[in-house]
């Protein structure tokens, strides 16, 4: 009897560490292909909605840093030729599970001016991100997943001066980001899987890292809610997607 | 006949790995899982020691917690609906997991003793009662209860209590430096220069299912939401509360600088059993409140 359990636990650590060595292999063909690109524009298709001017007399600081430029909120921005701008880009079906993190850098999220510069960052499921305060007033950066999908939910302070935030997002989620003591902001943390973009001002996005393939890309806006295309990624070439949002 | 304890094993096996899997996707458990759940050692609280058992506690709670907490421990009892935030703040909903007094850092789960603690505590100014009725032994076998409504307590483990130093001697020094800290972090912003509450952004606090909800008011002789004592206030600040506006300034203040702060925070409440010395330092020092800048 016991002879047998040891026999089965053994037969069952070497399949586990062939499917270990299969895996290893795997991540190393898909680097190695994943050399193709999807760029394109996001678009609005429509005016631009009006976007309310902020208040910031609460905090006579954040006043003082747009003295001469009144700023607005963010939540649809759009640039030359109707470009949008804060779209996060991500293939939504068609992943093997096996990409690499398509940027290795650290996203920053910094507080500058009583505003989250950039308003949205996109990162991948455990990829490490920065919060930084460029203000000499005092922040709370409170994000506010949805404990259900396996994002905890924090709230730290950060006073002038402080060192950045660290941390990290265990799911895919697009989770919004408050501060309590300035409620005109808000941003967005994108959580994805693969590899993603973010538009620039005018709309412009490339997603890199993408091996050959056919997939689902999805545009994520935080008003307008998402589109999708299909795109087919030839090895090494870069495909084209391009976007239009209705304008609410 | 030999056989049989090994099957038994793999049965048991595959059970726990079908709770598992089916755990994080779903809120709420069924009658079987819940069945499972209260048989197995996690339906258990350990406070000092005594050990609270979630089996015995569902008839205390069925009597005298669902009327706001409700049957599925979503907040949403028959008696939530009358309850108006901010005055009244809502019921906790367990299944988010999410708890204010904790003695762990902010967006971890909190000890058996938390609970236990808020439930003897009571919230103040709130719709909690001082739950001292309980026994010893029923409040942690409602500990033990609470833990099933969220799915967070089968994937997650309590976090780690923070360290406190030992309380230091109150001098005029560290009154002051107190004050230095109430500057820097600007707690003012919220709580006013003279903790009344009455910060710039005070009337625009909500929690984080967006309804409206009151700073702390030092000044009106109410008991701080967890806790009276100065350990009680030192973890408030250190581990933030959390659903709330209220965030932890652990990256921010040093320890040996939060004992000055509960100090400072101590002359900003009126005369109580805790800050006879307080008071009688901060009039000896003539303190002005710190100057919004």
């Amino acid at each position: 009897m016991k002879k047998q359990r040891y026999s089965k636990f053994a037969a069952i650590l070497s399949g586990l560490v062939l499917i270990g060595f299969g895996a290893l292999s795997l991540d190393q063909n898909v680097s190695a292909a994943a050399e193709g690109s999807i760029a394109g524009t996001v678009k609005l298709d429509g005016t631009a909605p009006h976007m309310r001017g902020i208040d910031m007399s609460k905090d006579p600081y954040c006043v003082k840093q747009h003295e001469n430029s009144p700023i607005a909120l963010e939540n649809v921005v759009v640039g030359a030729n109707g470009g949008l701008a804060n779209v996060v880009l991500y293939i939504s079906e068609g992943l093997t599970g096996n990409e690499a993190s398509s940027s290795s850098s650290e996203p920053v999220f910094d507080q500058k001016g009583c505003q989250y510069i950039p308003h949205v960052i996109a990162m991948n499921v455990d990829q490490k991100f920065k919060v930084t305060t460029s203000d000499q007033t005092t922040h709370n950066i409170h994000p506010l997943p949805n404990a259900m999908t396996g994002n905890i939910p924090w709230n730290k302070s950060q006073p002038p001066g402080a060192p950045p935030i660290e941390a990290s997002w265990k799911a895919p989620e697009m989770i919004s980001v408050k501060c309590n003591i300035h409620p005109w902001m808000h941003g967005y943390h994108v959580v994805v899987k693969g590899p993603y973009a973010t538009t620039d001002k005018d709309g412009n996005f490339t997603i890199h890292g993408v091996a050959a393939g056919s997939y689902t890309v999805t545009a994520w806006q935080e008003d307008l809610g998402t589109q999708t295309a299909k795109v087919t990624v030839a090895a090494g070439k870069p495909a084209t997607a391009n976007f239009s949002f209705k304008a609410k | 006949m030999r056989r049989k304890p090994f099957l038994q094993c793999s049965l048991l096996m595959s059970a726990a790995a079908v709770l598992a899997l089916s755990l994080p996707v779903r809120a709420q458990l069924s009658t079987v899982q819940l069945q499972a759940w209260l048989n197995s050692p996690a339906a258990t609280s350990h406070v000092g020691n005594i050990t609270g058992n979630a089996k015995a506690a569902a008839p205390v709670y069925r009597r005298y917690c669902v009327g706001c907490h409700g049957e599925f421990g979503d907040g949403n009892g028959e008696v939530a609906q009358w309850l108006e935030p901010p005055m009244y703040p809502k019921p906790r909903d367990f299944q988010l997991g999410i708890f204010k007094c904790r003695s762990t850092p902010t967006g971890t789960l909190p000890t058996d003793e938390d609970l236990y603690d808020t439930i003897a505590r009571g919230l103040d100014r709130s719709s909690m009662p001082i739950w001292n009725t309980f026994t010893k032994d029923e409040r942690a076998n409602l500990v033990a209860w609470i833990k099933h409504f969220s799915p967070r307590w089968q994937t997650e483990k309590p976090g780690t209590p923070i360290q406190i130093p030992p309380e230091p001697e109150v001098t005029p020094e560290r009154v002051k430096a107190g004050q230095e800290v109430f500057g820097r972090v600007q707690c003012w912003k919220c709580h006013g220069v003279q903790g009344m509450a009455n910060g710039p952004s005070a009337s625009t606090l909500t929690d984080d299912l967006g309804r409206p909800i009151w700073a702390y008011n030092f000044t009106d002789g109410s008991r701080p939401k967890c806790g009276s004592t100065d350990r009680d206030i030192y973890k408030i600040f250190m581990t933030g509360l959390d659903g709330t506006p209220m965030p932890s300034f652990s990256d921010n203040i040093k320890p040996d600088e939060a004992w000055d702060l509960v100090f400072y925070l101590r002359t900003l409440q009126p005369h109580n059993a805790y800050n006879a010395k307080e008071k009688q330092i901060a009039r000896q020092l003539g303190l002005k409140p710190v100057s919004p800048q």
